[in-house]
Formats: C-alpha cells, sequence, structure tokens
C-alpha cells in the first residue's frame, strides 16, 4: 500500500489536516474539492495543464549533478532544477493548475497570500496569462525586504497589498488573504500557495507538485538506475518538499526536510489549529500561534502542511533545521562551487547537506532545488556587504 | 433540557421583545468595566471574546483590540479569573478560536469555562464537521455551543448546522469579517429569514450590525443580535460611560420599536 495519502471527505492524513474554517467558507472548499476531483479526473483538463506546464513553465525541468560540490562533500549530489522553471521556483506549477481550475469553475479573481513573493510573482503570473483580477497579500516586513519581487507583481498587474496585522510575515498574509477570501468568496478564488490550509488545499496542492516527483524518480531512474539514497528539500508550508517526496515516499529512499531553526514546527511545535489545518504548530503555552524567525522570508512560517506532520509522526520523513548562519555560508558555498545561486530557502537544504555529508560519505543526494536566489541578492548584499 | 443562555434569551423574547448581546474583548485594559457598563444598560447577555494571535473571522477594531489586549499580558486562564469575580446577573458567552479550545484540551476548556461561570461557547473557525468532540465536551460540562449560520449555507446545510446549535444561532450578517458597517447587508435579514424557518431556537444576528438603527432594522426578522466591533471601537475611544450609553441607546430603540 502507498505511504501516500489520498484524504478522505474530512480531509486527514493520519490525526492531521482536515477543514477548520467559518462556516462562510465551508461551501467553497467543498466546491473546490468537488471541482478539483473532478478536473483532476478529466483528461482535457489533465491535458491542457500538461500542455500548458510544458510550453509556458518550461517543464520538465532538469536534473544537474553538481561534481564540484559533490566531489567536496564526499557525495553524489544531485539537484531538480525547479529554479529554471518560468518565475523562477516551483511555485508555477500550482499555480497554473489553481488558475485553470479557478476559471473551470467561473471564478474573476484570485487572491494569494506570499511570503518572499515568489507564489505572489508566480500568481500574478498566471492570473495575466488567464485574463483574472489577482491581489497579493504580503506582510510589511516583506514587501520591505522583497521589494524587487513586489514591484515584479505590480508590473504583471496585480495588486500588492501590504499587511501590517500580527508579526507583518508569511502567516499575517495568510489571515488577510483568507479574511479577502470570507467577503469576496461568490467570485473569488484563494489560490493558496502551500501544501496547507484546509481541505482540499494539502491534497489539491501536492498533487499540483507531484509533477516534481514524478520526473524526478523517472529521471533518476535513467541516470542512476534507482532512486537515491537521500532526497533533500527546504520546508516552509512545505509544498517543494511535498512536491519531491510525492515521488519517492514509495521507495527506500531517506526523505529529509529542512526547516530554519526560527521556524521548526515539526522538532519545536506541538500539534494546534490554525489557518484551516491541524498540524504541527509553534505556540507558547496558550495556544498562541508564535512568531517565525527566518533569513528566508519564505520560510517564516511557524506551522507546516499536514502532511509532513503525518509523515514525521509515522517516522517517514525527518525534518531537522539549520540555522541562518549556516543558510548564509550554503547560499555561498552553491554560487562558488557551482555557479548556481540558490534561493534562500533552498539554501536551507544545501546548509543541512553540507552539515551532515561526513555521514552519508558516497551516497547519492537529491536535493529540490525550488528556487533561484536573484530575489536575495539586494538582502544578501546587505548581509555580507556588497564588495565581499 | 434548555441551558442558561438559551432560557434567558427566551424570556426576553416571550415577553415581546429582542434579544442585545455585545461583545467585549477580554483581557483588553478596563475591558471589566465595559462589560459591566453593558449589563447595567440593558444587555441580555455578553460575549467575551478570548483574544488569539491569528483572528481570522475579525476585521481591524476586533484585531486590534486582540493585540493590545495580549499585549497587555491577557490570556484565557487570566481572562477567566478576571471572569470568575464577575456577577453581573447575566449570562456570559465566549468567543473564542478553535486553538484556544484544542490547547487547552476539550474537556479541560469546557470544565475552566463552568468553573468560571461561563455558560456558552461560540467558535468560529469550528465548523459543523469539526465540532462533535467539542459539542460533546461542552454538552456534558452544560457549556452551550453557539452554532454559526452562514450566507454561503445551502438550504440542505441550515438544518443540521442548527439542530447542533445551543443558547441561540448565531446567523452571519454578511460575507466578510467583523467591523462597522454603514448600511445593514440585505443578506443580514435574507439569511435571518430563512435560519427563523428551520429552527425554534433564537435566532441572532451579528457581524455587520453597527447601530441601534441597523439592530432594529435586524429584529424586523431576527430575535436579536450582537454587537462588537461598534462596542470594541468605544471601548478603545472612549471608554465603560460611552460603551454603556450606546448599549442602552440600542437596548430603547429595540424596546421602543413596534414589530
Amino acid at each position: 500500500m502507498s505511504v501516500l495519502v489520498t484524504p478522505g471527505p474530512d480531509g486527514r492524513f493520519g490525526d492531521f489536516g482536515g477543514r477548520f474554517v467559518p462556516e462562510t467558507l465551508v461551501p467553497a472548499c467543498q466546491e473546490l474539492e468537488a471541482a478539483f476531483e473532478d478536473a483532476w479526473a478529466d483528461p482535457v483538463f489533465r491535458g491542457d495543464l500538461d500542455h500548458i506546464l510544458r510550453e509556458y513553465a518550461g517543464r520538465p525541468s532538469m536534473l544537474t549533478e553538481c561534481h564540484n560540490l559533490g566531489r567536496q562533500l564526499g557525495i553524489r549530489l544531485i539537484l531538480k532544477r525547479e529554479d529554471l522553471n518560468h518565475t523562477g521556483s516551483h511555485k508555477i506549477n500550482n499555480v497554473l493548475g489553481q488558475t485553470l481550475l479557478a476559471k473551470r469553475m467561473g471564478k474573476k479573481r484570485i487572491v494569494a497570500e506570499t511570503g518572499a513573493g515568489q507564489h505572489g510573482v508566480a500568481s500574478a503570473t498566471a492570473a495575466a496569462l488567464m485574463g483574472l483580477e489577482c491581489k497579493v497579500y504580503m506582510g510589511a516586513v516583506d514587501v520591505e525586504r522583497q521589494a524587487l519581487n513586489v514591484f515584479r507583481m505590480r508590473l504583471l498587474g496585480a495588486e500588492v497589498e501590504a499587511v501590517h496585522s500580527g508579526s507583518r510575515t508569511l502567516k499575517d498574509a495568510v489571515n488577510e488573504a483568507m479574511r479577502d477570501w470570507v467577503a469576496t468568496v461568490e467570485s473569488t478564488h484563494y489560490c493558496l500557495g502551500s501544501v496547507m490550509g484546509p481541505h482540499p488545499y494539502p491534497y489539491m496542492v501536492r498533487q499540483f507538485h507531484r509533477v516534481i516527483g514524478d520526473e524526478a524518480f523517472a529521471q533518476c531512474n535513467d541516470l542512476l538506475g534507482a532512486p537515491p539514497g537521500v532526497v533533500v528539500a527546504c520546508v516552509g508550508g512545505g509544498s517543494n518538499a511535498m512536491g519531491i517526496f510525492s515521488g519517492f515516499v514509495d521507495t527506500q529512499a531517506r526523505l529529509v526536510g529542512v526547516e530554519p531553526a526560527g521556524g521548526a514546527a515539526v522538532k519545536r511545535g506541538q500539534p494546534g489549529v490554525v489557518h484551516g489545518m491541524k498540524s504541527y504548530l509553534m505556540q507558547d503555552e496558550h495556544g498562541q500561534v508564535q512568531e517565525a524567525h527566518s533569513v528566508s522570508a519564505g520560510l517564516d512560517y511557524p506551522g507546516v502542511g499536514p502532511e509532513h506532520s503525518y509523515l514525521a509522526s509515522i517516522g517517514r520523513a525527518e525534518y531537522p533545521n539549520v540555522t541562518d548562519d549556516e543558510v548564509i555560508e550554503a547560499f555561498q558555498l552553491l554560487s562558488r562551487t557551482e555557479g548556481i545561486i540558490p534561493a534562500l530557502e533552498c539554501a536551507h537544504a544545501v546548509a543541512w547537506i553540507a552539515r551532515e555529508a561526513p555521514s552519508m560519505q558516497g551516497q547519492t543526494v537529491l536535493m529540490n532545488l525550488s528556487g533561484r536566489g536573484d530575489k536575495d541578492v539586494a538582502q544578501m548584499m546587505d548581509i555580507l556587504g556588497g564588495g565581499q | 433540557m434548555t441551558g442558561t443562555l438559551e432560557s434567558a434569551l427566551r424570556r426576553r423574547i416571550d415577553g415581546g421583545g429582542k434579544c442585545l448581546v455585545p461583545y467585549v474583548t477580554g483581557g483588553y485594559p478596563g475591558w471589566v468595566d465595559s462589560l459591566r457598563a453593558c449589563a447595567a444598560n440593558g444587555a441580555d447577555a455578553i460575549e467575551i471574546g478570548i483574544p488569539f494571535s491569528d483572528p481570522v473571522m475579525d476585521g481591524p477594531v476586533i484585531q486590534q483590540s486582540s493585540q493590545v489586549a495580549l499585549e497587555a499580558g491577557a490570556t484565557p486562564v487570566s481572562i477567566l479569573q478576571e471572569v470568575r469575580t464577575l456577577d453581573v446577573g447575566i449570562p456570559l458567552a465566549v468567543m473564542c478560536y478553535y486553538n484556544t479550545v484544542f490547547h487547552a484540551g476539550h474537556e479541560r476548556f469546557a470544565s475552566d469555562l463552568r468553573a468560571a461561570g461561563v455558560v456558552a461557547a461560540i467558535v468560529p473557525d469550528l465548523p459543523l464537521e469539526e465540532a462533535g468532540d467539542w459539542c460533546a465536551a461542552a454538552d456534558a460540562a452544560g457549556v452551550e455551543t453557539v452554532m454559526l449560520a452562514a450566507p454561503t449555507a445551502p438550504d440542505e446545510r441550515l438544518p443540521r448546522v442548527t439542530a447542533r446549535a445551543r443558547g441561540f444561532v448565531y446567523s452571519v450578517g454578511l460575507l466578510g469579517v467583523t467591523g462597522e458597517r454603514t448600511s445593514l447587508s440585505s443578506t443580514a435579514t435574507a439569511l435571518a429569514a430563512r435560519v427563523k424557518k428551520v429552527t425554534a431556537m433564537p435566532v441572532l444576528v451579528g457581524v455587520g450590525v453597527s447601530n441601534a438603527e441597523q439592530a432594529v432594522e435586524a429584529c424586523r426578522v431576527a430575535d436579536g443580535v450582537i454587537m462588537g466591533a461598534s462596542v470594541v471601537r468605544r471601548m478603545i475611544e472612549e471608554g465603560p460611560d460611552a460603551v454603556g450609553d450606546f448599549v442602552g441607546g440600542v437596548r430603547r430603540a429595540l424596546d421602543g420599536a413596534t414589530w
């Protein structure tokens, strides 16, 4: 039996998941669930999506073997190049799927939350392509540290609203997007950007990102003749990780989701309920959600998608964390050794690999390079000093 | 058996009146005085908000009051401790997000509420499908769980929601979050009428009921109103006297109207 869960109407992955939303949103979630299942089973929809992923997003993404860094670390290191997709990250897979679905459902407008801006840019891009109105909510802190992506979204025709409530980061952007959706649910689709939120989002978003794992599985078979020993990805909400894990959960590969030390929901959190889902969540002794702190805006999230909580609870995947200092080091390491500037999010995965390589000597490690680092260059210049 | 909250509301309704339930953010500096002012000026029951870090159903005013309360050190425990000392003579309910309940544990939270003298709970992010375990614990402890009916609910859903409701049915006044609006949404009375058709429980309209005139308009169909942001804004800007004046004004308007 597959470890990959297809949740029933209760939206559960083991004890996790569910649909904890205001009554107003329940019919919309049910409608979305039915529409997704109908579309996913429809060869025409799947054909349209495959076509657009190929012709517009540039799929399949290739594998790149890192000979230099691999030699240095004593491992065989292979990258799945989601950074080479249109808009520069894996986010486009999900967004093209959801906007195609939104059109099919007759919606005229999408709202999205964004942290680093990658999901916001992908949403704005897909909205422009599909002729949908788009509004993106982004924490005020993130608007400041990701100014380039804010401009990019506006260039694409999206409205970007800075969110000043709470910690003014990703979790507050999700709150604000949900408030918008509560008020506009009849005309608007909430284009949620990760494997989180109320059912069917965690399942649906994973299905839209499965293409990463399915491609990688076949590509590894061609390249290696077998699955890799270790599959590594960074985890904020966890969409790129679920995408690549879904191709390997039923193999012997070790699955590793790397969280930031300041947002280690699985390691330091407890089960809780926020943003429509039951999952591991960083919270205080009274159940108030704590603020995450990470150098990377995209991982600045105190929770994690429910399927990751499930995979952790059954021991199928592990969720270690790395510090900001290790991440900043790893960002430079991959840039210098391979000529690939990773997104700060993915630098978490690089950091874990670099730290743990001594215990993985001779093993083959597949890492999902889920985004490119162009958006982070200005921030890194501030951190490192321009002349370095 | 009819619960304390439902009984109190029924007394008002059976006497030909309409119910008024103000909302006060627990833990906001001076909140107890505002709560007393509500009780002294004709409230039939009071909804005490337990502030949460991520209040997705709330607009700017209640968000702000929640944030101030949290920064002042309010916790569910500290609020319930204060509630325990109140003796205002009308039923008290709490409005809290589900993680507060889940984190404490269903049975413990229900018994903590009862021990503090709270008779009802409204959990706006716990829809019918997820509510079973909490409702069972609340029923066992004698806490009435108010269910929300939303304008988006199809006809077949409403009777299932109202069947699970205790205390009253909270008929959501509009598509959107809590906050004051310049006029009552037409969906408010439309939904209240749909809900009234499928239940004998008291039906109160909340979200977007902003002043006495709108309260009277909603009560043309409904059995009463819940008033949140309009009360909390006065608590923030002017204090308990203004809260009392406002609640008293709504009370007089409801009592003076002919139905």
